[in-house]
């Protein structure tokens, strides 16, 4: 039996509409500001996940689009959570939260600096909170570059994917810079392509991810 | 003491963002933590942040939060005893 | 996929020394870094002690001599520099060479000083360009002159863990001969308010592993190694330093900034990197921990430590109350420190620390170790968002 590392399922986040394996979502209201879209959208998918509401933009973003690809897929039902990479990068870190956290520390006489802002100045706590919600506690880097590269992600996640302890991986780019953002989010699954069933089941290339994301 | 209490209801709903939440969910004597309304660390540092700001009162050691944390009702008779 | 990945250089900068000799030297000593705020403008100047390299940033701008840079690019050329010239490295074109460096501050130590002028309207645009993370990594690769493959990685605390198991796989997987691989995080206001709001700083000077032990001090520095592949070290005949053996990271998925109590995470990194080292963990001699000093980590990375060895944990002790806390730089400054200790034989003791900790069974080195054969050291880092890395060195 060939194991080969397959995408699954993929999703696309941008300009308040949502795509998921190449189809576009309705949205109930996405005529609003950035931050009430992403309200909206988690409501549309009953998530029932209090937290949500304690995250920075950017994670919110990221837990939606990972909502996405792990719902919306034809993967094996069998999987151990030990053994899901995920794998993020994007451009401008996470520039939102450090301004909004040197703000309450910049002025001596207002000066009141957030305890839960500052956890999320660092990009890879959204990958963080991806590994929570689903209990994923496999291999996971988070990269910042000036756009998103299909070739190192590729290359980056098919290296991962030649160990025995990676069967799975969720790979991306995820970038929030004010009301600017972007999500592009893929599943990937060892399986036997033979026996792959139904649904979006295409090999895990660089040219495929490219021909995905545009 | 219930002004105080429904002060606090509405400044902790803000300030921790429990957007689900309304005032009259939150029992006074109900624990914050643990299986009440599910706080977690974090929460317990943004209370920290929540009496200094709005109650002008300063805890210099988080072991101390536990105690004044337990309920909301804990929470309003630290203020009331520690308020200047 | 069976090559080997030798470490042939390694360079570092930190609160105890500005090369690998000073480096050395202040271990050897038990002579900690860490003390007042002479360097960093801050108001909490005179409440915490960090580690800061010992220069300001016009003597850095001197020293490196590449022009004016932020302190993240200063720091991180001056490491990987002498990396670089430790390796005997003098023509970088000669092999596919990359350079993988992690930070999470780059930019923010210079944006924060401008921030006030820029929101009144005196706009520098200059430092704002350097803000993001991915331009003091560009930078110092030029000025390096490495072209073939460059990259940033920022996952907080394990930051240069990660960039080190990168580095390695690029170099098995027959892309790149040669990796540069390290990490940088100058110290900032950012940082040291942000922590503060944590509560996780100790005012004192940090007690790893203690039962009384507070927090964690802040530190800064930048420290790289070069990674090369077996094939062109034999080529080349060159001088090792040491093997990278094993990696391997993992999630603890159980809070955004806490470790889970029984050290979930850091189990499952050092499992999967001693599954690619292919040795067994009897065979460790050292431990450099994450030890940060604060009540959560030691406590689970110990727990993690007891339960991986079942109880019979090698020496083991923390560096941190030497250099401070050098977050994304971390991994990559206690990978050189964990060289040093396996070239010289020597144990570096947890300094600071007096009373046994409570809720485990095991104790650190407390006073320096000479004459011991060190073959094999595990150093570990787990950063925010639960990412938990773990690195095996071997002597050959």
């Amino acid at each position: 039996m060939i194991m080969e590392a397959t995408i699954v399922s993929y999703c696309k986040i941008k300009n308040n509409t949502v795509w998921v394996n190449g189809e576009k979502i309705n949205i109930d209201n996405n005529s609003v500001d950035f931050s009430a879209f992403l309200v909206n959208l988690y409501r549309q998918m009953n998530l029932n996940y209090p937290k949500f509401f304690k995250m920075d933009n950017l994670c919110k973003l990221g837990i939606l689009a990972a909502e996405m690809v792990i719902q919306n897929n034809s993967k094996s039902e069998n999987f151990e959570k030990d053994k899901v990479a995920i794998f993020l990068a994007n451009n401008s870190s996470s520039i939102e939260t450090d301004r909004n956290h040197i703000k309450t520390i910049v002025n001596k006489n207002d000066y009141f600096p957030s305890p839960a802002v500052f956890v999320y100045t660092l990009p890879n706590i959204i990958i963080g909170e991806i590994a929570i919600k689903h209990k994923f506690t496999g291999e996971n880097a988070f990269f910042v570059s000036e756009t998103f590269d299909a070739n190192f992600m590729h290359t980056y996640a098919s290296i991962a994917l030649q160990s025995r302890h990676t069967t799975d991986a969720v790979c991306g780019w995820i970038n929030v810079d004010g009301n600017e953002y972007e999500a592009f989010m893929y599943y990937i699954e060892k399986k036997n392509l033979n026996k792959a069933g139904n649904g979006l089941n295409t090999h895990h290339t660089a040219e495929m991810i490219y021909k995905l994301y545009n | 003491m219930s002004n105080l209490i429904e002060t606090l209801k509405a400044q902790i709903i803000e300030q921790l963002n429990l957007a689900e939440l309304k005032p009259e969910d939150i029992d006074p004597n109900a624990p914050l933590f643990g299986d009440g309304l599910g706080l977690d660390s974090i929460d317990a540092l943004e209370l920290i942040v929540l009496l200094e700001k709005h109650h002008g009162i300063k805890i210099q050691d988080p072991k101390d939060a536990k105690a004044i944390f337990a309920s909301l009702q804990s929470m309003a008779d630290y203020i009331i005893a520690n308020k200047k | 996929m069976s090559t080997k990945v030798y470490i042939t250089g390694m360079g570092i900068i930190s609160a105890i020394g500005d090369s690998v000799e000073e480096t050395l030297q202040s271990l050897s000593d038990s002579k900690t870094g860490i003390g007042k705020i002479n360097y960093l403008e801050t108001f909490h100047k005179d409440t915490f002690v960090v580690g800061e390299v010992k220069h300001s940033n016009n003597e850095l701008i001197e020293i490196a001599g590449i022009g004016n840079y932020n302190r993240t690019t200063l720091l991180g050329y001056i490491a990987a520099r002498e990396a670089l010239k430790k390796a005997s490295i003098n023509d970088i074109k000669e092999a596919r060479t990359g350079f993988v460096s992690a930070t999470t501050i780059a930019g923010m130590c210079t944006t924060e000083l401008l921030y006030k002028d820029f929101l009144e309207g005196r706009n520098n645009t200059n430092f704002i360009d350097s803000h993001f993370c991915g331009v003091s990594t560009n930078d110092i690769a030029k000025h390096l002159g490495i072209i073939d493959y460059v990259t940033t990685i920022s996952t907080a605390c394990s930051s240069a863990a990660n960039a080190i198991m990168l580095g390695a796989r690029l170099i098995k997987n027959n892309i790149l001969d040669r990796v540069v691989v390290g990490g940088v995080d100058p110290l900032s206001k950012f940082t040291l308010n942000g922590f503060n709001t944590l509560m996780i700083l100790d005012k004192e000077w940090c007690k790893p592993f203690d039962e009384n032990r507070k927090g964690l001090n802040l530190g800064e520095g930048a420290a790289y190694l070069v990674l090369e592949s077996e094939k062109l070290v034999k080529e080349k005949n060159k001088n090792i330093l040491a093997q990278l053996l094993g990696y391997g990271n993992a999630n603890d998925a159980y809070h955004q900034t806490a470790s889970s109590p029984e050290g979930h995470g850091a189990l499952l990194a050092m499992q999967n990197a001693f599954k690619v080292a292919g040795i067994h963990p009897d065979a460790i001699d050292y431990i450099n921990a994450h030890g940060t000093g604060t009540p959560n980590n030691d406590s689970s990375e110990g727990i993690a430590m007891q339960t991986l060895f079942n109880n019979n944990v090698p020496k083991f002790s923390s560096t941190k109350a030497f250099t401070g806390h050098t977050l994304a730089a971390a991994a990559a400054i206690e990978a050189v420190i964990s060289i040093l200790a396996i070239r010289n034989s020597m144990i570096f003791p947890c300094l600071n620390r007096s009373t046994q900790m409570s809720d485990l069974t095991i104790t650190p080195v407390n006073t320096l170790e000479k004459n011991i054969p060190v073959n094999y050291v595990l150093s570990n880092s787990f950063g925010f968002g639960g990412n938990c890395s773990s690195l095996i060195f071997s002597k050959n």
